[in-house]
């Protein structure tokens, strides 16, 4: 008996993993990445299948820039991605191995900017921060009176008398996301210099790797919680502390304007028209890149393309900035989808 | 004499230290019972805190006008006899904006109240008048009483998740459209009706049309594959190591790692699914074939662990009694083994489906995790699941999202109890001689 069923077992289970892989070709968009991104394409991607009902509404996964890019680099054909969504530029490295996997022809497509803007609960006084605050409430060593010290610093009007007396509690992005990176090189290195503490590790004896990696390094006591999660658990965060303060992507912050009141960087407070023109500093491209092997093979793959980029979504009146995207400027937009008819792709330097 | 008074004096008794062994007793109970106490405490506090956010889930408030179907909107030039590409693009929305600015007499050229009015409903008309219109065109030109959904802010602010407290500018919600709301709620044209569009629309980036019918089906999809392929191959191996093979080194070893493997943690699994379907045999992506295999790989240790004490906990007599009248092995087990050791299979196998059930880390690897707007067909279609939607909608910005969190979970909690309940009833059921 043994000897009959096992050999069955097995026909059994080669049909199910056989008949598959050869008769089913892909009939949708799959898309990957950042999930940064994601609520942006999930608009368009809907609106895409509304107006255009002879394709399919587009398959968004969500995982993160990184692995969304390894991902598109695995090769390419059916069961690899068509688009990765992206809140940083590809690296070198990444364009590096994709090249290396048979993916020759990427497109980088900009959709706008991700603004990232400090809140604190609703009702609480007005703030202004600059870089060199944030430095040298966070960072694990600052520089007091000349020296560089572990930081024991307990309250923001420590650290500038302007601000109020509470306790330090700030929620900043985990280690994982892609705004973590924008938080640690456009605040906590900027505010480094501008306190003097770079010069000063340097003046230790460090060399410009170490003394970054030295400012950046956040304290460890507990005042500075990093979020692995969503803004959703930074918002809970500051509900249950009201005298914290946390940071959210613009579009978050936008979709709750009644629990949140926004922060001044430096003088600046974010709103689209300071972030597009760069007066507010912290904010970041948003990004696709598109496999255009796939353009022909899969359907609807160019007109998706297309459609995302006319002014009825990410222009000035569309639904994504509705959403809390910072549209790029007219000029931009233009010469965007100039590039995208002409059809330029990446190149390796 | 000194000797009988002593004994006089101390009656016959042992020390064996009984209200000591009873106070352990006591307190033994009283720890029993904290630990009780404070299991339900905290399960209390779970499910008050999801029941709390999520039931207002279940009720979405609806707007129901009447709505002249006008043909100079949908097809101003008259040519959707030869062309019903016009029926498509039609500009829909506006013919609920022209009904509801009606309703509340606004003037034509007020835009900045009309904007106003054309936020107070869901985007998801256009879709909604579309198939109205399309199937039935001879409904062109007349007047039609519509039920729409009201738009996601308008739905918070009814049921009181937005904070009017707050300075206008600070919030979605005008002081003009609250207005509204009350005026359209006193004629009864705005109203909260139970939201079947939770269990029916897929995934959205709108959260009124959002919903876990896509989710649903590739759940109810998963779980089937993993019933199919798990419970007879666990099953048969299960028997065949329990009751023919020889206890040697290798079957030890292959005990060990069946072992191991039920407490793998279930990323390994997606990991290995991407390898091995995804990329070695080109199953498509997000599909929930993948899914299910991928679970099935995972719910299988389990299922043979159980299945394998389950055949150990029927008395050794009964197979002795069996082979001794004369049945052949398979008799044996299939005829009186097997039937006793049913109850406890049947409890393990459908603990490990709604272990199954609840995963996410698993499918994230194999692009599950994903915002999916058709229906999955078959199980190669695209589809996300149950937790995965949940996941999905707790990382979301707006408001009307934190409710559906919540909803999405009691929805999952009662597919568990009722499969849990299953597994209960089964059991009693073949336990019965």
């Amino acid at each position: 008996m043994s000897r009959m069923t096992c050999p069955v077992g097995v026909y059994l289970l080669g049909a199910v993993f056989i008949i598959p892989g050869a008769v089913f070709a892909r009939d949708h968009i799959q898309i990957g990445g950042s999930s940064t991104v994601l609520p942006y394409a999930k608009i368009v991607a809907e609106t895409f299948g509304e107006i255009y009902p002879e394709y399919k509404i587009p398959v968004i996964e969500s995982g993160g820039t990184g692995s969304g890019i390894r991902e598109f680099c695995r090769g390419v054909g059916d069961n690899t991605i068509d688009i990765a969504n992206a809140s940083r530029p590809m690296k070198q490295s990444e364009l590096q191995l994709c090249f290396d996997s048979g993916v020759k022809n990427v497109e980088e497509i900009r959709i706008g900017y991700d603004g990232i803007v400090f809140a604190t609960s609703i009702g609480s006084p007005d703030w202004n921060l600059t870089p060199q605050d944030i430095y040298r409430a966070l960072a694990i060593k600052v520089i007091i009176d000349g020296k560089v010290q572990p930081n024991w610093v307990r309250k923001w009007n420590e650290v500038n008398p302007s601000l109020p007396a509470w306790d330090i509690a700030a929620y900043i992005p985990g280690e994982k996301h892609g705004t973590r990176e924008v938080f640690e090189e456009k605040l906590m290195l900027n505010g480094c210099k501008a306190s003097g503490a770079f010069d000063a590790l340097k003046v230790s004896g460090m060399g410009d790797k170490a003394a970054s990696a030295a400012c950046i390094a956040i304290r460890k006591d507990g005042k500075a919680i990093d979020i692995d999660g969503d803004y959703s658990e930074t918002l809970a965060r500051l509900a249950a502390n009201r005298t914290g303060i946390g940071i959210f992507g613009f579009a978050f912050y936008e979709n709750n304007t009644d629990l949140l009141k926004i922060a001044a960087v430096n003088n600046v407070v974010p709103t689209e028209e300071t972030i597009v023109n760069g007066k507010y500093m912290i904010s970041r491209p948003l990004f696709f890149y598109v496999k255009k092997a796939h353009f022909g093979i899969i359907p609807g793959l160019e007109e998706y393309i297309d459609f995302f980029l006319s002014d009825q979504m990410i222009g000035p009146d569309g639904p994504l900035v509705e959403y809390g995207l910072v549209a790029t400027s007219e000029a931009e937009r233009e010469a965007q989808r100039a590039a995208f008819k002409e059809g330029k792709t990446m190149t390796l330097p | 004499m000194s000797l009988l008074s002593e004994s006089h004096m101390k009656p016959l008794t042992r020390n064996i230290g009984l209200k000591r062994r009873y106070r352990a007793e006591k307190r033994f109970r009283a720890y029993g019972l904290i630990a009780i106490c404070t299991g339900i405490f905290f399960l209390g506090a779970l499910l008050w805190s999801i029941f709390s956010h999520g039931y207002s889930a279940f009720w979405q408030t609806s707007i129901t006008l009447p709505v002249r179907l006008d043909a100079a909107v949908i097809d101003p030039q008259n040519r959707r006899d030869k062309n019903p590409q016009v029926l498509i693009t039609a500009n829909y929305p506006i013919l609920i904006r022209n009904a509801l600015s009606e309703k509340l007499s606004i003037a034509p050229d007020d835009h900045v109240g009309l904007r106003q009015v054309n936020r107070m409903f869901s985007s998801g008309v256009r879709v909604q008048l579309r198939k109205m219109v399309f199937d039935n065109p001879q409904l062109i030109g007349t007047t039609q009483t519509v039920t729409v959904l009201a738009a996601a802010d308008i739905d918070s602010a009814v049921k009181g998740q937005i904070n009017l407290a707050v300075p206008e500018t600070k919030r979605k919600v005008s002081d003009r459209q609250v207005e509204w709301i009350h005026e359209l709620a006193a004629d009864g044209s705005l109203y909260k009706a139970f939201n079947t569009g939770l269990f029916t629309f897929a995934a959205s980036s709108r959260p009124e049309t959002s919903g876990l019918g896509a989710a649903l089906i590739g759940s109810i999809y998963m779980i089937l594959i993993v019933l199919a392929l798990s419970l007879p191959i666990g099953v048969a191996a299960a028997i065949y190591l329990e009751e023919y093979a020889r206890k040697n080194r290798f079957t030890d070893l292959i005990e060990i790692n069946i072992n191991n493997l039920a407490a793998v943690p279930s990323i390994v699994f997606g990991l290995l699914g991407l390898a091995i379907f995804i990329n070695f045999f080109g199953l498509p992506r997000s599909a929930s074939l993948v899914g299910g295999l991928v679970l099935a790989l995972m719910t299988l240790p389990t299922i043979i662990i159980t299945t394998r004490s389950a055949l150990r906990a029927v008395p050794s007599s009964i197979r002795s009694a069996a082979l001794g009248l004369g049945a052949s092995k398979i008799q044996m087990l299939f005829q009186h083994v097997l039937p006793l050791a049913a109850p406890g299979i049947l409890t393990g196998t459908i603990i490990s489906l709604a272990r199954a059930l609840g995963e996410t880390a698993p499918l994230l690897l194999i692009g599950m995790v994903a915002f999916v707007a058709n229906y999955p067909r078959t199980p190669m279609d695209p589809a996300t699941a149950l937790p995965v939607q949940i996941y999905m909608w707790a990382s979301e910005a707006e408001r009307a999202f934190v409710e559906r969190t919540s909803g999405a979970i009691i929805v999952l909690l009662m597919f568990l109890a009722v499969m849990n309940i299953a597994a209960v009833l089964l059991r009693r059921r073949f336990e019965q001689p």
